[in-house]
């Protein structure tokens, strides 16, 4: 009796999971926690771009370390680079020794995306702009925006109005904020501003403010000789505020002129100092000639160090610097540093790195193929279906509980791991539609064996499942073999298709065995009888 | 209930030199198609690019390009050696799919890849038949070197799969067991293959997995058949391994046959609604599910036979 608790409890566990995974997909107002999960859609569904980039060092004599920085300082390019496409998203990863796997899904552009991705890393020194200039920024920007409210349709959904700060805060050090006038007098503002303090924008202001930023219109109206750019995503907190500077566009020396970058770790006594990781830099000739005059003429000023538009640290000049060997401290971790080091190597990143292979659906390819793979299931769902029905009866309808059942799993077992379902994926489910019902017609085939000879309803269906246990772990054990092969060999998509077979072989054991089981058996035990419809 | 049959006494084991001619002349007539007009690989394999892009005229006067324009137009930019089709899909919609080699050396001259560049000539010179949004509608672009590593592990995979199910019957079964079901399952492969080679298929990525997938079902047909010989020839102990091979297949014919069913209604589900992207999938796995339960039957089991009476035949010389 005990095992039949245990079963019972299996099978209610089983049951909340999958029905908790499932909801979301079913019914769409359901609070927020509940569906912090979701089931994502792959490239090949939804429409996107994956590229594979190969770093290229075959024809430069490096060591291994130089090798491994060369790889590392194209990732660290690339991640700051998608950065600013507002990709929902993105995602960049390292494959094997010096390959990069970019996946963008969702995005329409490809070819903005395809040039950002093969420019040259740009790496610049660029003052920060102080005082009555960041006002003025400030204040050209917010009556634009005030006079242009309807050129940008995305900006309504922010809810700005409300959110502008209501008093004028005056910030140390990064802006300046505007007196408020009318209901819309500091849009811009509001948009950069993160708990009323303005030059910080709100991670879910980001993408309107990136939109922003790629529109000309809205960029002709900062005034000459300066610039707006984001602070760097941060890679402990990517949804944090991220501070707005704005800089003097005109560079005050670029990455070319920069001979090394490396980690050290503060020696001495000081405490403020000591064993503490900083960034030395050393500038070639001509570059320490310009730092010696740039840092001369603006002592306390603070030097932004910019890739491709995005600030990634802005020291304060403490002193004039003319042996051009400079130090940027500061309460920085060891990752920071090197992760600091690394962009500041890319201005000479000396491996080219090439496409390999690329991989672009678009949203029409991908509409279709949801299209036409939820018909096929469908269709071939039903058909199952009537064809067991019919062939079993009630037993028939007990393999089809199994079967949706089993159907769920797959889909819950995907979303609670955040899986992806890609095209090979459904083709995986509607496989499984067909082959899951085999362990059932494998137990009932049994079943009709074992009444046939003449034994009782009761006793056949215990000798049927029994008997049938060995065979069903056998054949879906080496069935498992297969798809764990093709998990290992598959790339993106074939993955998917793997992962849905697999998951579905696991499921049909249990939903045959243990969930088919226990219906048969409150099916008998309940009504003493003599008939089974099988 | 229905049943398709009651109680079957075929005797398939009798049957198995007619069997093994069958597939021996589909497999030859497969190997002679691949000899005489190769095997294709798509670009997965070879490397090269594959474009799909919708050309619908975005206005009542612009004309339909022809492929022969576009074939035209690519001359004029020295890309010669392609490859244009025009498809439509189930909205209708006018596609074009563009087949080429690429080298990376356009790459490395132009800054943009091959396909890229083609996207880039076509709709400037067919502005009247781009629309941003849906132009190019997949972009597959593999470098050389990744389809050779792709071949590479394609057959690695193949063979991995084959060796672990070896260990796994000869752990659970015997080896005798193991080589009987691996022969079936090259069988599978082949005749699978051929087919592919005599409509002219491409085999890709998706195909390879097909293949893979056709392994794990016509093993879990054959495991079943095996259960039931390894069953029967505990209980049968004074019949020929002929009687009880045959007795096992006979019983468990009937579910050879439901799952069978069951499993081809929904692959041909896929194979006629699944859209364009699974086509070629869909139709290996339509060849695979035949073929793989015809093996279980008449290759697979026979095999058995075969070795149990050459086994019984050195015991008893002793």
């Amino acid at each position: 009796m005990r095992n039949r608790k245990l079963r019972s409890l299996l099978i209610i566990a089983v049951l909340v999971f999958t029905v908790y995974f499932v909801a979301p997909l079913l019914f769409e107002k359901l609070p927020s926690f509940w569906t912090d999960k979701e089931l994502k859609l792959g490239l090949d569904l939804q429409g996107g771009m994956q590229i594979l980039l190969e770093v290229d060092y075959s024809e430069l004599e490096l060591s291994v370390e130089a090798k491994k920085d060369a790889v590392k300082t194209a990732l660290e390019i690339i991640r700051n680079r998608i950065d600013q496409f507002g990709v929902s998203e993105p995602s960049i990863q390292p494959i094997g020794e010096n390959r990069i796997l970019i996946q963008l899904p969702g995005l329409k552009n490809f070819n903005r995306a395809k040039e950002l991705i093969g420019k040259t890393a740009l790496l610049e020194f660029k003052l920060v702009a102080e005082g009555e200039q960041v006002e003025e920024v400030y204040n050209s920007l917010d009556s634009y925006l005030e006079n242009n409210y309807e050129k940008y349709p995305y900006l309504e959904d922010l809810d700005l109005v409300e959110a502008a700060p209501a008093v004028d805060v005056l910030s140390d050090e990064d802006s300046l904020a505007t007196d408020e006038e009318g209901e819309n007098s500091n849009l811009f503002t509001a948009l950069v501003s993160s708990d009323d303090v303005p030059g910080r924008v709100p991670y879910k202001h980001i993408n309107a403010f990136k939109a922003l930023l790629n529109d000309e219109d809205f960029i002709k109206e900062i005034p000459a000789g300066l610039q707006l750019a984001l602070e760097k995503i941060s890679k402990k907190d990517p949804y944090s505020a991220r501070i707005l500077y704005v800089l003097h566009s005109q560079a005050e020396l670029s990455g070319d002129k920069l001979d090394k970058a490396s980690t050290k770790i503060g020696q001495g006594y000081d405490p403020k100092t000591s064993g503490k990781p900083y960034v030395s830099l050393e500038f070639n000739k001509e570059g320490a000639k310009i730092f010696k005059t740039v840092t001369g003429q603006n002592i306390k000023r603070r030097l932004a160090i910019v890739l491709d538009n995005v600030v990634y640290v802005a020291p304060v000049i403490q002193d004039r610097i003319p042996s051009g060997q400079a130090q940027i401290t500061g309460s920085f971790s060891l990752d920071e540093v090197q992760d600091l080091v690394i962009v500041l190597e890319s201005g000479n990143l000396p491996a080219p790195v090439n496409v390999i292979e690329e991989r672009t659906v678009g949203p029409s390819l991908g509409n279709d193929s949801i299209r036409a793979g939820v018909r096929a299931a469908l269709l071939g769902l039903a058909l199952v279906v009537v064809f067991m029905i019919i062939y079993y009866g009630l037993s028939g309808i007990v393999a089809v509980i199994a079967l949706m059942m089993n159907m769920g799993f797959i889909l819950a077992v995907l979303t609670s791991l955040q899986g992806t379902l890609t095209m090979p994926g459904i083709a995986g489910l509607i496989l499984t539609i067909g082959m899951s019902v085999d362990a059932n017609v494998i137990i009932f085939e049994r079943i009709r064996e074992e009444l046939k000879s003449g034994k009782t309803v009761r006793s056949a269906v215990d000798a049927g499942f029994s008997r049938a246990l060995v065979t069903i772990l056998d054949a879906n054990l080496t069935t498992l073999i297969t798809a764990l092969v093709l998990y290992q060999f598959g790339t993106g998509p074939i993955k998917g298709f793997a992962v849905t077979l697999s998951i579905g072989i696991v499921g049909s054991m249990f939903s045959a065995i243990v969930l088919a089981k226990a219906i048969f058996d409150g099916m008998i035990t309940n009504v003493n009888r003599d008939k089974l419809s099988i | 209930m229905m049943r398709f049959f009651g109680e079957t006494k075929i005797n398939f084991i009798g049957k198995r030199n007619i069997a093994f001619a069958i597939s021996g002349a589909v497999i030859l007539i497969g190997i002679i198609f691949m000899f005489i007009s190769g095997l294709k690989y798509s670009i997965d394999f070879t490397g090269g690019l594959s474009l799909e892009l919708e050309m619908t005229p975005n206005t009542e006067a612009a004309a339909i390009v022809s492929i022969e324009d576009i074939r035209q137009v690519l001359r004029d930019e020295e890309i010669t050696d392609t490859e244009i089709q025009e498809l439509h899909d189930m909205e209708g919609r006018r596609l074009i799919l563009i087949k080429t080699q690429v080298t990376g050396e356009e790459e490395a001259r132009t800054g943009f890849t091959k396909g890229d560049r083609i996207v880039k000539i076509l709709q400037n010179k067919f502005p009247d038949n781009y629309n941003p949004e849906t132009f190019v509608r997949q972009q597959d672009e593999v470098g050389p070197r990744i389809g050779e590593e792709l071949k590479g592990k394609a057959i690695l995979a193949i063979f991995w799969a084959l060796v672990g199910i070896i260990i796994y019957i000869w752990w659970r079964f015997e080896f005798t067991f193991g080589i009987a079901a691996i022969a079936a399952l090259v069988h599978d492969i082949l005749i699978t293959v051929g087919i592919f080679a005599i409509f002219g298929k491409e085999v890709s990525l998706p195909v390879v997995a097909a293949l893979l997938t056709i392994v794990g079902y016509s093993l879990n047909d054959t495991i079943v058949v095996f259960d039931r010989i390894r069953e029967d020839i505990k209980k049968y102990r004074k019949q020929t391994y002929a009687d009880i091979i045959n007795k096992s297949i006979n019983e468990t014919l009937s579910r050879t046959i439901i799952t069978s069913v069951t499993t081809f209604l929904v692959v041909l589900c896929l194979y006629i609604f699944g859209g364009s992207v699974i086509n070629d999938f869909a139709f290996a796995l339509l060849i695979g599910v035949v073929v793989g339960t015809y093996s279980s039957i008449f290759i697979a089991s026979p095999i058995l036979v075969g070795y149990f009476n050459k086994r019984l035949a050195s015991r008893k010389k002793k």
